[in-house]
C-alpha cells in the first residue's frame, strides 16, 4: 500500500504551486475579472504562465508534451487554486478533457490535441451533463449515422468553460435508452461548426459555463473519441479525475477559509476581549480543524489511488468528493458566521470562498450523488 | 512502494510461523470480554488454546512487537510490526494479550522509567504476568484532573498513601496500580504531582465496583488507607508526574479513539444492515433514509481511518502536526457513539433485548450503553476540543 505522504517531487510541486498562485492568481484577480465582466472570465496571460510552469500539462503524458506528473501533483496544484480562488481552464481542459483524450483517444488525436493543451494553445471542454443534477449516464443527445460520420442533436446546459472552448468533447447516444451506460459515444466537436450554438452562463462563483445546443451537427468518423457505444468508461475516468481535483480544490477552499477565520478570531474584540477566547467559538473552530484534516486524508487517498491504478480508485474518488464537499460547505458557512456582519459584505473576500464551495460541491456530483455511489460500490 | 527483500522475507517467515502456531480457536471472532485475555496473577484462561497462544506470542516478544528485546519485546521496526499485524488480520488471529500495561504504562516506563523499573516491570507486562490498573480520576478531580488530592507523604524509605480514586478500570482484577499522587501539597496544582507504582495487595488498598447503566461493572472506587510504598517505586522525578500523566493520556486517547474502528472479523455496518433489512430490486437497502445515514457514517469512518493512517505515515516521515491525539480521541469516540446508535436502529426491536435465552442477548443494548462513556473517559470531548483550540489553533485563553 502506498504511504499517505508526499514524496520529494510532490513537495516541490506543492511549494511551487503555493507560491505561484498566491502571487500570480490571488483573490484580488478574481474580483477584478468579475467587476470588469471580462469576456473570457479568466486571465489568458496567467493561463500561459501556468503552461510555462508545467501546470497545464501536469496530467498529460510526457510523450505528448506534458509533464506527466500524475494526479497527486495535479491535486496539489488544484488545492493551491482553491486557496486563492484562481480562475483558469485548469480543471475543465487540463484535467477533465486531457484525461478523456489521454484515456480514450487514438494516437493521432492525442498527438494533435494534447501538446497544444499542455502549452495553453488549445482549450477543450467536456459537454456531458444534460440535467441540473449530475447524472453522467443520462444522455439523450442523439448521434445518428450520417455520411462517413454522425449527425448530433441535443442540448448540454452545463459545459464548464464552454464559452472559451476551442474544441468540445460531446457525449451522445449512438444506441440504447436514455439512462443506459452502454451506447454512449464521445465525439470531438468544433464549436464553430454549423448547428452548434454556445450561450455563456456566468455563475455565482464568477466562473463560467456554457449552454451548448447541437442542431444536426455533422461530425466525421475520425472525430469519434474511442470506440462507438463504449464511451462511458472514458467519460467516467475523465469525471473521476475532475472529481478528485475538485475534492483537492475544496480542501484548499476549506483550509484557507478556516485559517482566515482562526486569524479573525484572534483579532476581533467584543465584550472587551478577543472573540477567540469564547469557548462556543473555540469548540466550533476545533471541530472544523478535525474535519479539514479528514478531508485532507480522503483527498490524498483518492489522488494516490488514481496514480497507482488501484481498482478501487472510483470508490475513493467518491469518498473524497462527498467528504471534501461536506467539509467545504461547513468550513465556508462557519467562516461567514464567525466573521459576523463583515462576512456578508461583498468587500470582504470570505464570501467568495462560500460561493466557490457551493459550485465546486455541485460540479460532477454532490454529497448525495457520491454517497449513493459509495454505497453502490459497497453493494448496498 | 514495493516491499524490500528483507521485509518480504519477514512476511513469509511471519506467515509461516503464525500458520503453524496460532491455534484454530484463536482465529474466531471475539464474542465478548470473556474472549479477551487480560493476563495477570488472577488470570483464568478460557481454554488451553488461549494460554498456548499467549505463551507462544510472548516467547517471540510479539505481545509487544516494537518494544526492545531486553524488556520482553519483539524488537520489530514499525514496518515489520505493520506486516505482523496484517498477517494476523489475514488469519483473523486474536490479539494474544490486552492490557493497560501494554497500551499505557509500558510506553510511559520506556520513556520515563529508570533501568531497574524497566527491567522489573516491562517483561512481566509483556508475558501477561502482571495486570495493571490506572489510578487517575478522583471524586473531585474529573475533567480537572490536576486538582487531585490523593496524598503520598515520605516517611523514611516509604511513601504513605492516603486518598480515593474513582473510575479505576478493573481495579478489582488488577495486580498493580500506576497512580497519580500529590507529593508536595504546597506546590502549584500541576507541580506537586508524582507518578507512583504499587502492588494492589499492599495493606490498606481496597476496591468497590461501580454498577453502570450498561449493567457492567468495569470500573471501581479504590481506597488507600495508609498504604506504604517503597520510595524507589516513584517514576521520574518527584513533582514531575503531570508530564508523565499527559504523555500516558495521549496513548490512552489514541487507544480509545481507535476502539471499535477496525471491527475485526465482524461484518461491516452495511453488511449487517443488508442482512437485517434486505435490499430491493436495485440492490439498494430497502430503507432509503437509514441507507443515507449509514453511508454518511461510513464515509466519515473511512475518512477517519485514512486520517489515522496518514498521521502515522507522516510521523514516520518526520512530518505532520502535533497534539493530534486529542483530534483522534474526540473524533473517534464521537464516531463510535454514532455507530452504536445506528447499529441499534438497524437491529430495531431486536436490539432492545436485555436478557434472553441466547448468551448474546442483551449484547447490543449493553454495547450501545457502554459506548456512551467513550466521549467522557480519558478526557471528555469538550476537554479535547479545548486542547485543540489552545495547543493547535493557539486561540487565546478565556
Amino acid at each position: 500500500m502506498v504511504a499517505l505522504v508526499l514524496n520529494d517531487e510532490q513537495r516541490m510541486v506543492k511549494d511551487s504551486a503555493d507560491g505561484f498562485f498566491a502571487s500570480e492568481g490571488p483573490v484580488a484577480q478574481l474580483r477584478k475579472l468579475r467587476d470588469a465582466k471580462d469576456a473570457d472570465g479568466f486571465d489568458r496571460g496567467l493561463w500561459a504562465k501556468m503552461a510555462e510552469m508545467g501546470f497545464a500539462g501536469v496530467a498529460i503524458p510526457e510523450q505528448f508534451g506534458g509533464a506527466g506528473l500524475g494526479m497527486v501533483a495535479a491535486g496539489l496544484i488544484q488545492e493551491a487554486i482553491g486557496r486563492n480562488l484562481t480562475l483558469s481552464p485548469f480543471l475543465s481542459s487540463a484535467i477533465v478533457a486531457a484525461t478523456a483524450i489521454a484515456k480514450g483517444g487514438s494516437d493521432e488525436q492525442k498527438a494533435a490535441l494534447l501538446p497544444k493543451m499542455a502549452s495553453a494553445a488549445l482549450i477543450v471542454a467536456l459537454a456531458a451533463d444534460e440535467s441540473p443534477r449530475h447524472a453522467p449516464q443520462h444522455v439523450a443527445t442523439r448521434a445518428e449515422p450520417s455520411g462517413n460520420g454522425f449527425r448530433l442533436t441535443g442540448a448540454k446546459p452545463f459545459v464548464l468553460d464552454g464559452h472559451v472552448a476551442d474544441r468540445l468533447i460531446v457525449a451522445a447516444r449512438t444506441s440504447g435508452a436514455e439512462d443506459d451506460v452502454a451506447g454512449i459515444t464521445l465525439f470531438l466537436v468544433d464549436p464553430k461548426a454549423d448547428g452548434v450554438s454556445i450561450s455563456r452562463r456566468s455563475m455565482v462563483d464568477s466562473r463560467n459555463a456554457a449552454a451548448v445546443t447541437l442542431e444536426a451537427v455533422q461530425v466525421d468518423g475520425a472525430d469519434v473519441l474511442g470506440t462507438v457505444g463504449e464511451g462511458f468508461a472514458t467519460l467516467e475516468a475523465a469525471l473521476d479525475a475532475g472529481r478528485a481535483c475538485l475534492a483537492a480544490e475544496m480542501l484548499g477552499v476549506s483550509a484557507q477559509s478556516f485559517e482566515t477565520t482562526v486569524d479573525y478570531l484572534k483579532q476581533r474584540e467584543q465584550f472587551g476581549q478577543k472573540i477567540g477566547s469564547f469557548q462556543a467559538l473555540q469548540h466550533r473552530a476545533a471541530h472544523l480543524f478535525c474535519e479539514v484534516e479528514l478531508a485532507r486524508s480522503v483527498t490524498l487517498k483518492a489522488l494516490t489511488a488514481l496514480d497507482s491504478g488501484d481498482a478501487r480508485a472510483p470508490f475513493y474518488v467518491s469518498l473524497a468528493k462527498a467528504k471534501a464537499g461536506d467539509v467545504a460547505k461547513l468550513a465556508t458557512n462557519e467562516a461567514v458566521q464567525m466573521h459576523g456582519g463583515i462576512g456578508m459584505t461583498d468587500e470582504y473576500d470570505i464570501g467568495f470562498f462560500m460561493k466557490r464551495a457551493r459550485a465546486a460541491g455541485e460540479t460532477f456530483g454532490d454529497g448525495a450523488f457520491h454517497g449513493d455511489r459509495v454505497a453502490r460500490l459497497l453493494a448496498y | 512502494m514495493d516491499e524490500t527483500a528483507e521485509l518480504q522475507a519477514f512476511r513469509a517467515e511471519t506467515r509461516a510461523w503464525l500458520d503453524a502456531n496460532c491455534p484454530e480457536e484463536m482465529r474466531q471472532p471475539i464474542e465478548g470480554d470473556g474472549d479477551v485475555c487480560w493476563g495477570g496473577r488472577k488470570v483464568r484462561f478460557k481454554n488451553e488454546a488461549q494460554k498456548l497462544w499467549l505463551d507462544r506470542m510472548a516467547q517471540k516478544g510479539w505481545t509487544v512487537p516494537e518494544w526492545p528485546k531486553a524488556y520482553g519485546g519483539g524488537g520489530l521496526s514499525r514496518d515489520e510490526n505493520k506486516i505482523l499485524q496484517t498477517e494476523m488480520r489475514r488469519i483473523k488471529a486474536r490479539p494474544p494479550l490486552s492490557s493497560f500495561g501494554i497500551w499505557m504504562l509500558g510506553p510511559a516506563l520506556l520513556k520515563y522509567g529508570n533501568e531497574a523499573q524497566k527491567l522489573e516491570h516491562l517483561p512481566r507486562i509483556a508475558r501477561g504476568e502482571i495486570r495493571w490498573c490506572q489510578g487517575y480520576s478522583e471524586p473531585g478531580a474529573g475533567s480537572d484532573l490536576a486538582s487531585l488530592r490523593t496524598s503520598a507523604i515520605l516517611d523514611g524509605d516509604e511513601f504513605v498513601v492516603n486518598g480515593q480514586k474513582v473510575w479505576t478500570s478493573y481495579a478489582d482484577r488488577a495486580d498493580w496500580i500506576f497512580c497519580l499522587v500529590r507529593t508536595d501539597p504546597s506546590a502549584a496544582k500541576h507541580l506537586g504531582i508524582s507518578f507512583l507504582l504499587f502492588d494492589m495487595e499492599s495493606p490498606g488498598v481496597s476496591t468497590s465496583p461501580i454498577k453502570l447503566i450498561s449493567g457492567y461493572s468495569p470500573f471501581c472506587q479504590t481506597f488507600f488507607d495508609n498504604v506504604r510504598v517503597p520510595k524507589d517505586n516513584l517514576v521520574g522525578q518527584p513533582g514531575k508526574g503531570w508530564d508523565i500523566a499527559k504523555y500516558l493520556l495521549t496513548h490512552e486517547r489514541e487507544m480509545i479513539g481507535g476502539m471499535d474502528m477496525g471491527s475485526m472479523g465482524r461484518d461491516s455496518m452495511h453488511q449487517m444492515a443488508k442482512k437485517a433489512i434486505g435490499t430491493g430490486k436495485s440492490g439498494r437497502l430497502k430503507d432509503g433514509l437509514l441507507r443515507a445515514d449509514i453511508v454518511r457514517h461510513e464515509i466519515d469512518a473511512m475518512a477517519f481511518g485514512l486520517t489515522m493512517e496518514r498521521v502515522k505515515d507522516e510521523a514516520k516521515a518526520g512530518q505532520g502536526v502535533g497534539a493530534l491525539s486529542s483530534m483522534l480521541k474526540y473524533y473517534g469516540t464521537e464516531l463510535n457513539k454514532q455507530r452504536q446508535e445506528l447499529l441499534m436502529s438497524i437491529g430495531g426491536s431486536d436490539s432492545l433485548t436485555w436478557e434472553g435465552e441466547d448468551r448474546h442477548d442483551g449484547d447490543m443494548a449493553k454495547t450501545w450503553l457502554r459506548s456512551r462513556a467513550n466521549s467522557i473517559e480519558g478526557g471528555t470531548s469538550e476537554v479535547q476540543l479545548n486542547i485543540i483550540a489552545k495547543r493547535v489553533l493557539q486561540l487565546p485563553g478565556a
